[in-house]
């Protein structure tokens, strides 16, 4: 045991002395020359080699980068209260607490083995499963497993995903859906049908064969998250008060903008996380390039969104603004390590775009998502996965159609299930709260509970 | 005893109770109040829609005084929360009964 700590402590100092001497010692060349196992050069007294070091520093990033995703959800318990009403703040916290529990958990479970089944790459597999638990031998934790990262990294970072893709759902469907119905809903959508449609790409399968690229999940995370989101709207309704009798649009605004503010940012920096880590090493180029390009279309989407909504709507709005910098971050995510700077600019601004007028039409047709979780995710998730074949290195024909197949199948299959699911729960525990306790707000109704209890407190003792 | 009930705009406060403390009155309540008079609302715009707030947040200030400083106090009042645009608000002055001090019980002029 000592004596491991020591052979750490020893490399770890070498690591940092390496990186910081030299700067270069995680290129793409050296990443893939420890391709072969080290475990024998780990085991001698030669001291590390300059693989060893290339493997801690990779799985360390992909640690920090599990870290930053986590951080999204944060940045999604902001946003998500922060554009509903104050009398729903303690049911979208809640559910917003929930969610990662139930990704981690789930994902655990079955999740990861049903998305990383070790398909056979070029045999076009729909469906897999390792079984249930999570487990590894000792060849897990060194780079035999992968240069980039442990098995158990690998485990944490695509679990952080995971949970992304239930937390889209709870915004879109907040001030109205039942707390059990939405729990149950999460737990089976994030367990089954998330992992099984990553696997078609991610694991291996016949997306991937297919040419199908989604480098850090526009389609396989966002809109995965956006189908789920919009078959439970289509069931749910819209919320009391939403349409006026006339059928016109009537504003339900956010309580806490500052709360929204901050939501975003915080997302934008989890957003380094989920594309920086899908990079899958700390390879210094690839890196700091999907960083660069997830940057500037997160600033071009904020731009695009600024200048449609004032020449549109008449005002700059925040909360579209807002729902910009993510319809940047999300239209990027495809393709952040294939664009270079125009290309990233014109997917992030035409994201921020198509976020306002998405919007509108989701308003206008009476699809009522209180955040804007649908244009945000489910449409610049497309955008941005269709992006690949319209900008940057893989550009084509070709590519176009993979994207579009992509696109069609994980949408169809995830719209299919997450409704079936929808109306299931519906029949069994039912999927709304009643009217009067939507009236009065979901914090008294579903928790007895209040996000600003303002007054004096009435002791009931 | 008379007691006046001042609605002002909200930024006017601050002149409002410093106005009265030089005249050496020595206590008031003040509420966030929300209502509308001739100034009637403002349109907002979210998300594209735009919609009516026809109640405007004001605050309802609240002092009662001897019958010798009401004057006084008043033109005070009016004073300072003067902009002379729609919306400055009203000032109501009515009579009261009693004012008893919880803590000493003492009444009437004494009290307030």
């Amino acid at each position: 045991m000592l004596i491991s700590i020591r052979k750490t402590a020893r490399l770890l100092c070498c690591a940092v002395l390496t990186v910081g001497v030299l700067g270069l010692t995680v290129s793409t060349a050296t990443a893939q020359e420890v391709a072969a196992p080290v475990t024998e050069a780990a085991t001698s007294d030669a001291g590390p080699t300059a693989a060893d070091v290339a493997f801690m520093v990779n799985n360390l990033w992909m640690m920090l980068a599990a870290a930053l995703v986590f951080i999204m959800h944060l940045g999604f318990a902001s946003l998500e209260s922060g554009l509903c009403r104050s009398k729903n703040t303690v049911n979208i916290l809640f559910k917003n607490s929930l969610i990662p529990g139930i990704g981690i958990i789930t994902y655990a479970i079955c999740g990861f083995n049903l998305m990383y089944p070790g398909f056979e790459e070029g045999s076009k597999s729909f469906f897999g499963f390792a079984g249930f638990n999570i487990t590894t031998d000792a060849a897990g934790v060194t780079s035999a497993y992968n240069p980039g990262y442990t098995y158990w990294t690998d485990f944490l970072f695509q679990a952080m995903f995971a949970a992304t893709a239930a937390t889209i759902v709870s915004g879109a469907v907040a001030e109205r859906i039942k707390l059990s119905s939405f729990l149950v809903f999460s737990t089976i959508f994030v367990a089954i049908s998330y992992p099984i449609t990553g696997s078609w790409k991610w694991g291996y399968g016949w997306l991937n064969d297919l040419g199908f690229y989604d480098f850090a999940g526009s389609t396989l995370v966002h809109s995965v998250g956006g189908w789920g989101a919009l078959a439970g709207i289509i069931l749910l309704g819209a919320r009391k008060g939403k349409y006026g009798p006339d059928g016109k649009v009537r504003p339900i605004p956010g309580h806490s903008m500052p709360l929204a503010t901050i939501g975003v940012f915080l997302l934008w920096l989890g957003w380094f996380g989920f594309n920086g880590g899908s990079v899958l090493s700390a390879d210094p180029g690839l890196v700091s390039l999907t960083l660069v390009t997830t940057s500037l279309a997160a600033s071009a989407g904020a731009l695009g969104a600024m200048i449609t909504s004032w020449a549109f709507l008449k005002k700059p709005d925040l909360s579209m603004v807002l729902n910009g910098i993510l319809a940047g971050l999300v239209g990027i995510t495809a393709g952040a390590d294939q664009m270079a700077m125009w290309s990233s600019l014109a997917i992030g601004f035409i994201a921020g775009v198509i976020v306002v007028f998405s919007v509108l039409f989701f308003d206008k047709i009476r699809i009522d998502d209180p955040v804007g979780a649908l244009s945000v995710h489910l449409v610049c998730g497309i955008w941005g996965t269709l992006a690949v074949g319209l900008f940057g290195a893989k550009a084509g024909g070709a590519q176009f159609m993979s994207q579009l197949i992509g696109v069609a199948s994980i949408g169809a299959f995830t719209f299919i299930f997450a409704f079936v699911l929808f109306l299931i729960i519906k029949a069994i525990m039912g999927l709304r709260v009643s009217e009067e306790e939507e009236l009065e707000g979901l914090d008294l109704g579903e928790h007895s509970m209040e996000a600003y209890p303002d007054f004096v407190a009435k002791s009931e003792s | 005893m008379k007691k006046i009930e001042a609605i002002i705009k909200p930024f006017k406060l601050e002149e409002v109770k410093d106005a009265l403390a030089d005249l050496g009155i020595e206590g008031m309540t003040v509420s966030e109040v929300k209502g509308f008079g001739r100034q009637k609302g403002h349109t907002e715009i979210y998300r594209g829609s735009e919609y009516t707030v026809d109640f405007l947040p004001k605050i309802k200030l609240e002092v009662v005084l001897a019958d010798s400083l009401i004057e006084q106090a008043t033109s005070a009042i009016l004073k300072a929360a003067k902009t002379g645009k729609i919306g400055d608000g009203k000032v109501f002055v009515m009579p009261v009964e009693e004012a008893i001090r919880i803590r000493t019980e003492e009444t009437g002029d004494k009290a307030v």
